[in-house]
């Protein structure tokens, strides 16, 4: 038998459909699967306490203030465990809290999943089971509107026809309907049936599956059926349109492919982020130094001053170890200081962000009507990055296009065919005079016919049937309208038969809608496909039906797809279409120069577009051909290698009749968005798989390339030119290339690039795909190295870069280049389609575009936006704030924990360097959690130190804030600065003042707790008034939290010394506040001290004015006029188009 | 409903928030509301510092703080403030035989006689105060060395005082617990201090010092209290307690005239209690009353300062000092807070005057400017 030696493989597994041993008289040992119980929950009653805490704590921040805490448990230290404690506690059980509640979620959908009673057919009979009870191998009955419980072989349909329809919205977000098929010819009763399939081990891919099915009858050899995607329903797929199916159970519980689609992503790490890490590590530093000197300080000084009288040591002191004391008088000076980084940043960071990012979900500029969705925020870490994009990588078809597409023109041995406004020519044809010099003629009918029926025959567009027979009329009629609005499946009134009207079609892709809409309106109607045969309605109202015999599928790659039909009268026809480039190798050479001139022409003009050949196969060739493509789709190994390189040698020697032209409308306002995209810095690189001709009208169509644009091209066309080999050739024109844009350009300075567009030096480059390949993978290894840098200085010269003919991992591979290029500039991806989806993953930012190819690139983007419009919007508006207030807000916290540790670390050498504590305890828990967290929040939420209009209008603000301006190691700096001069101020006005300490006017003392609570108060008026000062938008909630928090601070202290508490050991505090109020010179001096620490600050805003952006908003309004000129012209197409042809 | 809706969710619980909401919120169609807060269009008052309105605030900072800064100062200076040092370092300081002869059982108490001459005459009320130097009460192992409660009068504290009291917790023979505990209380400042007037006709007058009121009124009458029943008598109340090892006499002979003074609420006790704030401090020792007539409190004149000399400062290089000072609304003497605020107030005025000049220059300079471009 021939699978004996697959058998031994761990690539497959071997299901017995109904457990049954096969061949029958073998012995059946039932293989081991997991059962199918889905288990998304990460926790369960007994182990949450221990695992949550496990996970919590390998954050190394959480790790680390654990280890503070545990130091303070163990060693003797001046701060009580509570001081840091408490936060820890309170940030674990908030986090603990949240992640119990989501798996509580978690563990009630799972229950509800695994408890959904399903029908198992058992030796005949129905059994009602619990979904989580089904194994591999059972057969399962479904409903219709049902989710399948596990992934299931579909062995039987209702449907006459052996298929089923399914929706599969929960996996990818498709709501068309799907349809797939059963094994063909198996018994119709399964009780019966007696098979085996073996299929690959579970993989996450969804649209990948193969395997083969064994089917054993009354002692044959098996008979052997091919199993592939079509024939596998997906757990979590929905049934339609069909009454019930059977399926055989193959994968099951957490091996379905919806449970392996759902492990996480790689978490992206923004650079806010690792400029926060950096700075720890700078404050770290501080900390350790700053326990290193106290702690070797307070050695020198015990050699004086070890023991006097007054303040002997304990016994236990003195017992132990001077190197252990020394070490856990590091520790203790540690923990001491250790409030420097404060749990409270993390908490801080994580809330602005989860909180920020509803801003997004709730702008309602990103709503669009038409889908009735606003943006979708998939992960609020990177907020902050939209602020710092440069570079914008973005697809074409349905992100700067609709792609919504439509029918305008074709063209039938060389003969130009252009729909007419109406149907006043009788049958439908008007032929406009083109570049083609045969005015008025037309090719031959026969011609024209094969040509439209090549159209109706070679897709894979579906009918789709009203689902809702059940209904009446009327909702019939608002469905169709609705789906011709939403989801652009188009129904076309005109020219369909009024009881055809319901008629919808579905594709994978809207061009193939369009040409089959195309061929509809020049006569021929598609009219479906049953049960293998396709019918179509030609000019003559006569239905004409064609045996489906094979469909070669559309793949990236080949970049065509073909069907093989078989027409009553027994003919067997290939039609193919597919790109241009794909198709002239593989027809008839004769033809193709006539029609390429059109496809050229039309591709200049912005058209999308296909060419048509056919070819007719003879009885031996169908033989061969067939029993090829049976035996590729059969292979367990490299199918796909296989089946391709079949569908290669059939679709040779084909006859081209034609080519089409759909066009891809703009999307809205793209072209404005790509020219404030570019006003703000940012490099915009068109990725696309489309033609060169096509993609480059769309980016003059975009202003992305503008009429003085030089062109810089390297494509396959340009390098094999002069006749040498392209290796040669790609070398010179690299380095002439990086003459003219790197060498010969003037030093491009951030100020002046916005007048480029006078400046005329201006260039655009175009690079295709095969020409990548010979970049990234050149022969030897220096050279490689040495073009890629060529080739990164050359684009990032260029305003605008092209990439066309793109494989979607080399979309990635851009990506990645530019992405890990000198500077590491912050990258964004942009797409609508699963062919985006890797570039969406790589780059630094992923947007989705709520497109009409699925939700693949919405799944795995960062963000997901309605419309490219709105990218406009999301990074100027909201990353230009994003990153300024969480800019702001990382600063602010270095600052306001340095001028709170500063004096600590002061106190130190005024008190024999003996980690005594200048605050209370209380005052050191809450400073960072109560006293000064609000207002930073609500300042990091609210803050518009411009306000959206302006960002919006003046797109150049947004380079203000690029490579990550506000979080530099000078800025950094000078607010550490700050910082330390703040915790000078404090401590030593502090300390003057208290040279006398008899400051009340009744001649009494103040002792060190007072001296702590002068100095605290003036820190935490300081700091929040700092904030206040820095405070450009006041909305009553900043004035609430700001004074609020000064209020509570005053109100909590007066509360906290007013008792004696009886949980305390020491009463510090009592009466302190209030002692220190009664005294004026800790009014004065308190007064002074803000004044003072606030002084260079308002000096510093003051003298900043002139080049502030008040300023340069002036400036840039009084400069504007011209720009929205430029950028206002009338976009024409055609205009664009024909100045493209003559730059290069 | 699908098991994976949460499923699909980020391993880390902190991001995942946002996701449920975009995912189920966007979903479900519905239209984000239109409030101010959501489009972030709350209305907000957006200040703007300019020189403009810097300019007056510098001028009327530096208008205000430099009144005042003098008016300190001249307070500051119109106190006045006689400090003497006692400590007895030098060989020919009255002191000196004290300081060296001083032994810690010894049971006589050592007394010496500082004379001095007040050179203007004190008005009003007269502080009077001792300071030690190099003593570091704020020392951590110090600050901690005590029990609240127990001074607070509770019951078990007394007779079981905290840990933190180590090595001055019980008395290291009759193992009884000690009252006060702690450090702080046994280092307590026992030097007595008295003054006498040398009237210019030879007569020597013992001049008032009154005791009370020296210490917070929320410590003497809250924090501090004295443990057991009014009515008993102190030895009675602190029965079963041992006195602190350095202490010559016991908690409740502090002050046996005066069962308001004595015990845990004597004041010479609270005011020892507040740890200063730095190793050089000085502490309210007694309060001179202002005679009921017009006559100076203390007249010009000599004084003697009788010191008996209980506590030994010459092991930490410490020094003792005794000082007369008044008092004024402010405070005791100190120029600091006067001359900062005139020097803050003086560079407020001065950076007004420069900003004012600045901006008169960059204003015309950045309207000429405007123009080419």
């Amino acid at each position: 038998m021939k699978f004996g030696g697959d058998e031994g493989r761990v690539h497959s597994r071997t299901i017995y459909v109904g457990h049954k041993s096969c061949p029958p008289n073998e012995a059946y040992i039932p293989p081991k699967f997991c059962d199918n119980r889905i288990v998304s929950s990460k926790y369960t009653v007994w182990n949450f306490l221990p695992k949550n805490l496990f996970e919590q704590f390998r954050r190394i921040a959480n790790f680390y203030f654990l280890i503070i805490f545990l130091v303070q448990v163990i060693v003797d230290t001046p701060t009580s465990p509570v001081t840091s404690g408490l936060p820890l506690f309170f940030v674990i059980t908030v986090t603990a809290v949240k992640q119990g509640y989501e798996d509580w979620l978690r563990h009630k959908a799972d229950r509800e999943v695994n408890e959904y009673r399903v029908s198992v057919l058992e030796d005949g009979r129905r059994i009602r089971k619990m979904s989580a009870k089904i194994k591999v191998g059972d057969i399962v009955e479904v409903e219709e509107d049902e989710t399948f419980p596990c992934d299931l072989i579909l062995l039987q349909s209702s449907r006459d026809d052996g298929t089923c329809f399914v929706t599969t919205a929960s996996l990818d977000g498709e709501s068309n309907h799907k349809t797939h098929y059963t094994v063909a010819d198996l018994e119709s009763d399964l009780q019966y049936l007696s098979s085996t399939i073996e299929c690959e081990q579970p993989q996450p891919d969804l649209y990948k599956f193969v395997g083969r099915m064994h089917i054993y009858r009354n002692s044959q050899e098996p008979d052997v059926r091919s199993l592939g995607p079509e024939n596998l329903l997906l757990k979590g797929a929905n049934l339609k349109n069909t009454q019930k199916i059977c399926g055989v159970a193959v994968y099951t519980g957490m091996e379905t492919k919806m449970a392996l689609n759902y492990q996480g992503k790689s978490q992206k790490r923004s650079a806010v982020e690792k400029s926060i890490n950096a700075f720890l590590l700078v404050y770290l530093f501080i900390l350790v130094s700053k326990a290193l000197v106290c702690t070797t300080l307070k050695y020198v000084w015990q050699g004086k001053h070890d023991e006097p009288w007054y303040n002997e040591k304990t016994q236990k002191e003195k017992d132990t170890n001077q190197y252990l004391k020394m070490f856990t008088d590091f520790l203790s000076f540690m923990v001491l200081f250790n409030f420097i980084i404060p749990v409270s940043m993390y908490v801080t960071v994580e809330m602005q962000k989860f909180l920020g990012s509803f801003f997004i979900t709730w702008d309602k500029d990103f709503f669009d009507p038409e889908i009735q969705e606003g943006a979708l925020v998939n992960t609020s870490d990177l907020n902050e990055e939209l602020g710092q994009v440069e570079y914008i990588f973005t697809d074409k078809t349905g992100t700067l296009t609709q792609n919504n597409m439509e029918f305008i023109e074709c063209c039938i041995d060389g003969f130009q065919y252009k729909h007419g406004d109406g149907s006043s020519e009788l049958d439908g044809f008007c032929v406009t005079d083109g570049p083609v010099n045969k005015i008025q003629q037309k090719a031959g009918r026969e011609r024209e016919e094969l040509f439209l029926r090549a159209l109706c025959l070679c897709h894979t567009v579906q009918i789709k049937e009203s689902t809702m027979h059940r209904q009446d009329q009327i909702d019939q009629i608002d469905q169709i309208g609705q789906i011709d609005q939403v989801d652009g499946l188009g129904v076309d009134h005109e020219f369909l038969h009024p009881p055809q009207k319901e008629m919808g079609f579905i594709a994978s892709s809207p061009d193939e809608i369009a040409l089959v809409k195309g061929a509809m309106r020049y006569g021929f109607t598609f009219l479906g496909l049953e049960s293998k045969n396709m019918k179509i309605l030609n000019r003559n109202k006569d239905v004409e039906t064609y045996e489906l015999l094979h469909v070669l599928n559309f793949d990236p790659v080949r970049r065509r797809m073909s069907v093989m039909v078989r027409s009553k009268t027994g003919d067997i026809l290939l039609f193919c279409k597919g790109a241009d480039s794909s198709m002239f190798p593989q027809v008839r050479q004769e033809e193709v120069e006539r029609i390429r001139m059109h496809v050229e022409r039309n591709a200049t003009e912005g058209y999308r577009t296909l060419c048509v050949a056919y070819k007719h196969l003879n009885a031996q060739e169908y033989a061969r051909a067939d029993a090829d493509l049976r035996e590729a789709r059969l292979a367990l190994q490299d199918r796909e290698e296989k089946l391709m390189a079949v569908y290669n040698r059939v679709e040779t020697d084909m006859i081209l009749i034609g080519a089409t032209a759909v066009e891809d409308q703009l999307q809205d306002e793209a072209a404005q968005t790509m020219e404030a995209l570019q006003g703000a810095g940012m490099k915009v690189w068109v990725l696309t798989g489309d033609k060169m001709e096509t993609a480059k009208s769309t980016c003059y169509a975009c202003g992305l390339f503008k009429k003085n644009t030089e062109l810089l091209e390297l494509t396959l066309r340009t390098l094999e030119d002069g006749g040498r080999s392209r290796e040669e050739r790609l070398h010179d024109l690299l380095l002439e290339y990086h003459k003219k844009a790197v060498q010969d350009a003037p030093p491009v300075k951030l100020g002046i690039t916005r007048s480029w567009s006078v400046a005329g030096h201006d260039y655009g480059f175009i690079i295709d795909g095969a020409s990548l390949s010979m970049v990234l993978s050149s022969s030897s290894e220096p050279n490689s190295r040495r073009y890629k840098n060529l080739f990164l200085q050359i684009c990032q010269n260029c305003t605008a870069v092209l990439c066309c003919r793109m494989a979607p991992l080399q979309k990635a591979q851009i990506v990645k280049l530019v992405k890990n290029s000198k500077g590491n500039p912050i990258t964004l991806s942009v797409g609508d389609g699963a062919n985006d989806v890797s570039m969406i993953l790589e780059a630094h930012v992923g947007i989705g575009i709520k497109g009409k190819e699925g939700r693949q690139a919405v799944k795995n983007s960062d963000y997901a936006i309605p419309k490219l419009k709105h990218l406009k919007k999301l990074l100027l508006a909201h990353g230009h704030l994003y990153y300024v207030r969480i800019a702001h807000l990382v600063q602010y916290f270095f600052y306001k924990n340095l001028c709170f540790i500063l004096p600590q670390f002061l106190y130190q050498f005024f008190c024999g360097y003996s980690q005594q504590p200048l605050y209370d305890a209380a005052y050191l828990t809450m400073y960072n959690i109560c006293f000064t967290s609000m207002p930073i929040l609500a300042y990091s939420l609210l803050e518009q130190h411009i306000c959206i209009e302006v960002l919006l209008e003046h797109s150049t603000l947004y380079r203000n804030i690029a490579k990550n301006a506000m979080l530099r190691w000078k800025l950094f700096l000078y607010w550490t600065a700050l910082g330390i001069f703040h915790g000078l101020v404090f401590f030593f006005g502090v300390r003057f003042l208290f040279s006398n300490p008899a400051l009340q006017d009744n001649g009494q003392v103040f002792g060190n707790w007072s001296y702590g609570t002068i100095v605290f108060t003036v820190l935490v008026f300081t700091v929040t008034l700092k904030l206040a000062l820095d405070t450009r938008h006041w909305t009553w909630i900043n004035h609430f939290v700001i004074w609020g928090s000064l209020a509570f601070y005053v109100f909590f202290s007066f509360f906290w010394g007013g008792i004696i508490w009886p949980f305390l050991k020491h009463q510090r505090l009592y009466f302190v506040f209030a002692n220190m109020l009664s005294s004026v010179s800790a009014w004065l001096v308190i007064i002074l001290l803000i004044l003072l620490s606030l002084l260079p600050e308002i000096l510093l805003v003051v003298l900043r004015k002139p080049r502030g952006p008040h300023a340069r908003q002036k400036k840039s309004s009084a400069g504007d006029p011209q720009s929205p000129q430029s950028s206002a012209r009338p976009l024409l197409t055609r205009t664009f188009s024909d100045e493209s042809n003559t730059v290069i | 409903m699908m098991a994976s809706s949460y499923n699909a969710k980020e391993e880390d619980g902190h991001h995942s928030g946002s996701s449920t909401h975009g995912g189920t919120g966007a979903a479900k169609n519905k239209k984000p509301d239109n409030t101010a807060f959501k489009q972030q269009r709350l209305p907000a008052w957006q200040p703007i510092l300019t020189a403009g309105t810097v300019l007056p605030a510098f001028f009327v900072i530096g208008l205000l703080f430099i009144p005042i800064g003098i008016g300190l100062y001249v307070t500051s200076n119109n106190i006045k403030e006689y400090e003497i040092d006692y400590t007895g370092v030098e060989p020919n300081t009255p002191c000196y035989d004290c300081a060296n002869s001083f032994t810690w059982n010894s049971t006589t108490s050592c007394v010496c006689t500082v004379n001095f001459t007040l050179v203007q005459p004190f008005e009003s009320n007269v502080y009077m105060y001792y300071g030690l130097s190099n003593f570091y009460q704020n020392h951590r192992r110090y600050v901690k060395s005590r029990d609240d409660s127990q001074l607070n009068g509770v019951q078990s504290s007394l007779t079981n005082p905290s840990k933190e009291c180590e090595p001055y917790r019980t008395n290291p023979e009759t193992k009884l617990p000690i009252a006060p505990c702690g450090a702080i209380a046994n280092s307590l400042f026992n030097d007595t201090l008295e003054l006498y007037y040398n009237h210019p006709d030879g007569n020597m007058t013992k001049v008032n010092l009154v005791k009370k009121g020296i210490a917070w009124y929320t410590d003497k009458h809250v924090k501090f209290r004295n443990p057991g029943n009014e009515k008993d008598n102190f030895t009675e109340r602190f029965k079963g307690t041992a006195k602190p090892v350095n202490w010559m006499k016991p908690v409740y002979e502090l002050d046996p005239l005066d069962p308001e003074n004595n015990g845990f609420i004597n004041e010479d006790f609270i005011v020892w209690m507040r740890t200063a704030a730095l190793p050089t401090f000085r502490k309210l020792y007694r309060i001179i009353q202002k005679k009921p007539d017009s006559a100076p409190t203390l007249p010009s004149g000599r004084y003697f300062l009788n010191v008996t000399y209980n506590y030994p400062v010459r092991s930490f290089d410490g020094r003792k000092r005794m000082i007369l000072s008044t008092i004024s609304w402010m405070g005791g003497k100190n120029p600091f807070l006067g001359i900062a605020y005139i020097t803050v107030g003086s560079i407020c005025f001065f950076l007004g005057v420069v900003l004012l000049i600045i901006h008169h220059k960059y204003d015309t300079r950045s309207n000429s400017a405007d123009i080419p471009n």
